[in-house]
């Protein structure tokens, strides 16, 4: 029986106290939930709850043909819906053997590259108001709108294209889109010194961002971190590099690459990136040949032979890959997909110990997760 | 003080009658103002459709959260939670007795202005924590919290500045401090005192760059997360009226009140002069919101303690030791 002092000199409340940030929450971009343990402002433990937005596209994919599935792909990452279409349609193509023509190659590797600029400017804009930047958001968008209107007039959809089919595209290109491209990246190379001065050479910008959620090399590779934040670590990793699919072995480009890994490195990592995919684009643009764009006669009866694939590609987010399996029929016996953001997200329940509150905000913005591409 | 006759209770009711239909106004327009430049700093019109330049879409927000219901959280405290917003607005108010708007419109001059309307918006503070507390909900107790924490850090060097001009007039009084500005206004010969009390001033009002306490990313709405409705648009208005004051304070204290610049008045009546001060420093701190993203809480701190306090204090040994010795 302990005495009635014994008990008083107990401490009444915890120290620790959890708080739910999302899955409604304004900075969680999607539907992420993140259970924090806070010490006052300090976090003691973070525990990422993923699942919200399941819809069971993996399962989708084994009772629909190859074809059938095609739009599915592009509603995995909302943000770069045009790679991940472009990747499935790679993938089976080189499953099935498809031929595709030379036109059609450009096409898309210039349309994916768009989307990939489209994808990191939103990620520039939703970051810095996650810091509490408004005006930013505003001005990215701005930027991304253009991206969408030239690939709105070519693919005909905004967001979840289905622009790219087995053998081809869908649609040609004129003299038009050409055009707009150009004049698009003229004008966003102008925008870049804008967002140098607006936010790059910030004072407070660079406080909330510098030595803030620094991932080490070893934690990256622990978790399977990939694209923009893995090179971020300065670990020159894009399978556009490591293994060249499409055409990228013959453009000139490079890849940047952060010392740090903190979230100042992924911030630049990602604006150097959007250069070197105008880059990309211009390249793209000079040296594209006529001819047809869609083997169309390939997409009739799409059949693989008995067997597996893994088809590896860089998404905005990093690595995504789709693993098919075939047992002969038109429908795939298995449709699994990598996705980036999954290894991404979880290495936060190592960063974000011992961070602040406002830091959580900031490193989980400088990650750029994609939750809908984790759920599938 | 002076007599307490009839006239001067006159003198009071109708104040109070100005006073409240002004801060209204004011606050309508300010949020007018503020959607404007922010629509224009982030290329687009803002508001636009209601009444030309739409300038009474802010009315019909305004008749709109009238009309909402105003819900309570089933675990909130049930006193204190209605009176929150109340206590947050009410000291808000009494500011305006002392702001002398022109040498004849000044409700009270009091002897001791500057350290009452001072002391009254340090009030407000404790109904934040009050609603902060009240709503019993975590991100309303942290922003409550980081609130009360940010604005005694910021309180302080905001007296230092203010000290340092008081120290060259020799008084407390609003009239007295304008008049001395005659000719010169206080900023250019306290440049320090003012830009720190233009900071200070910008932290005390929760407004970007250190809008911590309602960081709306982090604390999705601060303190006032649980208000709704009118309570919620207490709690807007007190925060657009305190902005509107903490301006026509640094406007009487550095800018001259009144006064046109190095003497030339130009044949514009003063209370033209003061306002038009006053919304121009308004406008200013609009353009700082949105432009800079937001700082953290420990940075927040840092700067106060490390950097504003000590440079206030130096400023204000500098200035007794001038006044003392020149």
């Amino acid at each position: 029986m302990r005495s009635m002092a014994d008990q008083f000199r107990e401490p009444i409340v915890e120290r620790v106290y959890t708080l739910n940030l999302g899955p409604q929450h304004p900075s969680t971009h999607g539907v992420l939930r993140v259970l924090l343990d806070l010490d006052g402002e300090f976090i003691v433990k973070a525990d990422p709850v993923i699942g919200y937005g399941h819809r069971g596209h993996e399962k989708m994919g084994e009772n629909r043909t190859y074809k059938q599935f095609l739009p599915n792909a592009s509603r995995m990452d909302y943000l770069s819906g045009l790679l991940y279409n472009h990747g499935f349609v790679l993938a089976v193509e080189k499953f099935a053997g498809i031929e595709v023509p030379e036109r059609a190659k450009y096409i898309r590797t210039v349309c994916a590259e768009l989307n990939r600029i489209s994808s990191h400017l939103l990620w520039f804009g939703t970051y810095v108001m996650d810091l509490g930047g408004f005006t930013p958001f505003l001005y990215a968008f701005d930027d991304r709108e253009h991206i969408l209107d030239i690939l709105d007039r070519v693919s005909g959809s905004r967001l979840t294209y289905s622009y790219c089919r087995f053998g081809g595209v869908c649609q040609d290109v004129d003299a038009q889109f050409v055009d707009t491209t150009r004049s698009f990246l003229k004008r966003f190379r102008s925008r870049y010194h804008d967002y140098d001065n607006l936010v790059t050479k910030n004072v407070i910008f660079i406080h909330r961002t510098r030595g803030v959620g620094v991932i080490t090399v070893d934690q990256a590779r622990q978790f399977g971190v990939t694209g923009p934040n893995l090179r971020a670590c300065g670990i020159p990793y894009d399978m556009r590099k490591i293994e060249p699919y499409e055409i990228y072995d013959r453009f000139d480009f490079e890849i940047p690459i952060g010392t740090k890994g903190d979230a100042l490195d992924r911030y630049r990592v990602r604006l150097e990136e959007m250069e070197q995919s105008c880059r990309i684009i211009e390249q793209a643009l000079d040296r594209m040949p006529g001819g047809p764009f869609w083997n169309e006669a390939a997409t009739f009866k799409v059949r693989p032979p008995k067997g597996e694939i893994y088809f590896g590609f860089e998404s905005a987010r990093g690595q995504t890959g789709y693993y098919l399996v075939s047992d002969g029929t038109p429908y795939p016996y298995r449709c699994h997909i990598r996705v980036p953001s999954y290894g991404n997200l979880h290495v936060l329940t190592e960063v974000l110990r011992g961070t602040m509150m406002a830091d959580a905000i900031s490193i989980l913005g400088s990650i750029d997760v994609v939750i809908p591409e984790i759920d599938r | 003080m002076g007599n307490t006759d009839g006239s001067d209770w006159v003198r009071l009711i109708v104040g109070l009658v100005i006073v409240l239909a002004f801060s209204q106004l004011n606050a309508l327009f300010l949020v007018w103002l503020e959607r404007k430049v922010a629509g224009h700093i982030q290329l687009r019109p803002g508001p636009k459709e209601v009444g030309p330049f739409g300038i009474l879409q802010t009315i019909a927000d305004g008749i709109k959260l009238v009309g909402k219901e105003l819900i309570s959280p089933a675990a909130a405290d049930r006193k204190l939670f209605p009176i929150a917003p109340i206590l947050v607005f009410m000291p808000v108010l009494v500011g305006f007795l002392v702001l002398p708007f022109s040498p004849d419109l000044i409700i009270r001059d009091m002897n001791v202005g500057v350290l009452l309307i001072f002391a009254f918006s340090t009030f407000s503070v404790l109904a934040i924590l009050a609603g902060g507390w009240a709503s019993n909900n975590k991100y309303a107790l942290l922003g409550a919290v980081r609130s009360v924490a940010q604005n005694v850090a910021y309180e302080i060097p905001l007296l230092l500045a203010v000290l340092s001009v008081v120290l060259m007039v020799n008084s407390l009084q609003f009239s007295h401090i304008v008049e001395a500005q005659n000719r010169f206004w206080f900023i250019f010969l306290q440049p320090v005192a003012g830009i720190i009390y233009l900071i200070c001033a910008t932290a005390e009002t929760n407004r970007a760059p250190f809008d911590i306490p309602e960081a709306e990313s982090e604390l999705v709405a601060g303190f006032h997360t649980e208000y709704s409705g009118m309570r919620f648009g207490l709690f807007f208005l007190a925060e657009y009226t305190n902005m509107f004051i903490v301006c026509a304070v640094a406007t009487s204290l550095f800018f001259g009140g009144w006064n046109g610049p190095f003497g030339f008045d130009l044949n514009i009546p003063g209370v033209v002069w003061f306002l038009v001060k006053t919304y121009i420093l308004i406008f200013i701190i609009m353009w700082v919101r949105w432009t800079f993203p937001r700082l953290r809480f420990d940075q927040l701190m840092n700067f106060s303690w490390k950097v504003m306090i000590p440079l206030s204090l130096a400023n204000l040994m500098l200035t007794a030791l001038v006044v003392k010795f020149v």
